[in-house]
């Protein structure tokens, strides 16, 4: 039998949850970002062989989750912006989140051919 | 005038065939026994209708004296067995055993966040440690009137939800951040300095928003929604918290 059991939070604690996530991983993202592009200052040659690492459909994949996070967390904030600042903010909230999970998924299948493309021709060739 | 009666055997029948098996999973602790707490099940023939708070009434009056868990009134009005049941805060006294799938072992727990003394009693301590400290009672100045203070129907309206506050915890044991950091005021502190805060015969409302301005006060807000969920009374916890918050951005009330 488990030691305590998970709070069984709803949609709102949830979001909060995923939110705290992505933002930890985007911050983890920016991290590796200013240090691969402050290389150039190191030398140009060894910048770009770090961002020719970047082509490869491992780290497409990766993009792929990058653009996950960041349209969630961005999506989200708005949300917790509206129930800031909206009087009726807080009684929409689940409303509010489930037209960001509808805008998310949009987005996500827009983003699978600009993100994805270059590594599906890469792995099944062209 | 003679009264129709069934047979014993027919009455007991009838007395029971609608009673259903449950199995009570329950989190003991009794720190004179031990440092760690236990999960124990209890299996009892109960009606479905009946609350949680009647399962738990038979364990401890049937089953196992030593079961130990808060209740005053039982009817949902004083507030004082609020425990974690199925991994959400609610009243033992106003959750039906129907409503929250008897098939399976129905889990209960203490609330969250406050230190467990012993099986479902926490230390309450803390949380009107908390209510105390926002002033929730009437603040005024000048001589007493010698009628009533009177205020319209509108003004009244504005803190309306806030004052069906029971202080049960609820609310305050299902915020992350109150589990995280015992510091932060909490959700019930917040909603009963809203509803002085609101209420036009009040007159520390200032006094109350630079109390909630605190860095442990109304900004530690992460909207996670929990309480208002976890609300035995239905109040819009999270959207008075909001309202406090906007009130301290404009202070116009």
């Amino acid at each position: 039998m488990p030691a305590g059991t998970l709070y069984r939070g709803r949609e709102g604690m949830w979001s909060w949850v995923a939110h705290r996530v992505t933002g930890v991983l985007i911050f983890f993202f920016l991290f590796v970002h200013v240090l691969d592009t402050a290389l150039v200052r190191v030398s140009p040659e060894a910048y770009d062989d770090v961002v020719a690492t970047y082509k490869t459909p491992l780290v497409a994949l990766l993009e792929y989750g990058l653009v996950a996070a960041i349209l969630f967390h961005a999506l989200n904030g708005l949300r917790v912006i509206a129930v800031d600042f909206w009087s009726k903010g807080p009684r929409y909230q689940k409303q509010m989140l489930w037209t960001v999970m509808g805008v998310w998924i949009v987005l996500m299948v827009g983003a699978l051919y600009p993100v994805l493309g270059h590594a599906v021709r890469e792995v099944f060739g062209s | 005038m003679a009264t129709p009666t069934m047979d014993k055997v027919e009455a007991e029948a009838a007395a029971s065939d609608h009673l259903i098996t449950v199995t009570f999973r329950i989190r003991r602790f009794n720190p004179e026994i031990s440092a760690d707490a236990v999960w124990e099940d209890f299996q009892l023939e109960i009606d479905p209708k009946e609350r949680v708070l009647d399962g738990l009434h038979k364990i401890k009056w049937d089953l196992d004296g030593t079961l130990t868990f808060r209740r005053s009134c039982a009817h949902g009005i004083c507030g004082s067995d609020a425990m974690r049941i199925n991994g959400k805060n609610r009243l033992a006294c106003k959750t039906l055993i129907k409503d929250i799938n008897p098939a399976k072992p129905i889990t209960v727990e203490p609330i969250k966040g406050l230190t467990v003394l012993k099986d479902l009693v926490v230390d309450m301590d803390p949380f009107f440690q908390a209510y105390r400290d926002v002033m929730p009672f009437l603040v005024t100045s000048g001589n007493e009137p010698t009628r009533e203070r009177l205020q319209t129907a509108e003004d009244r309206e504005r803190f309306d939800d806030t004052t069906k506050c029971i202080l049960c915890a609820a609310c305050t044991s299902s915020c992350p951040v109150f589990w995280n950091d015992g510091q932060y005021f909490g959700p019930a502190a917040i909603v009963n300095a809203h509803r002085f805060i609101f209420d036009s015969r009040d007159e520390a409302g200032e006094q109350r928003l630079e109390i909630l301005n605190d860095k442990d006060g109304v900004w530690r807000c992460r909207t996670t929604f929990n309480c208002t969920d976890a609300c035995p009374r239905g109040i819009e916890v999270t959207k008075a918290i909001q309202e406090v918050k906007r009130a301290l951005i404009t202070r116009r009330f």
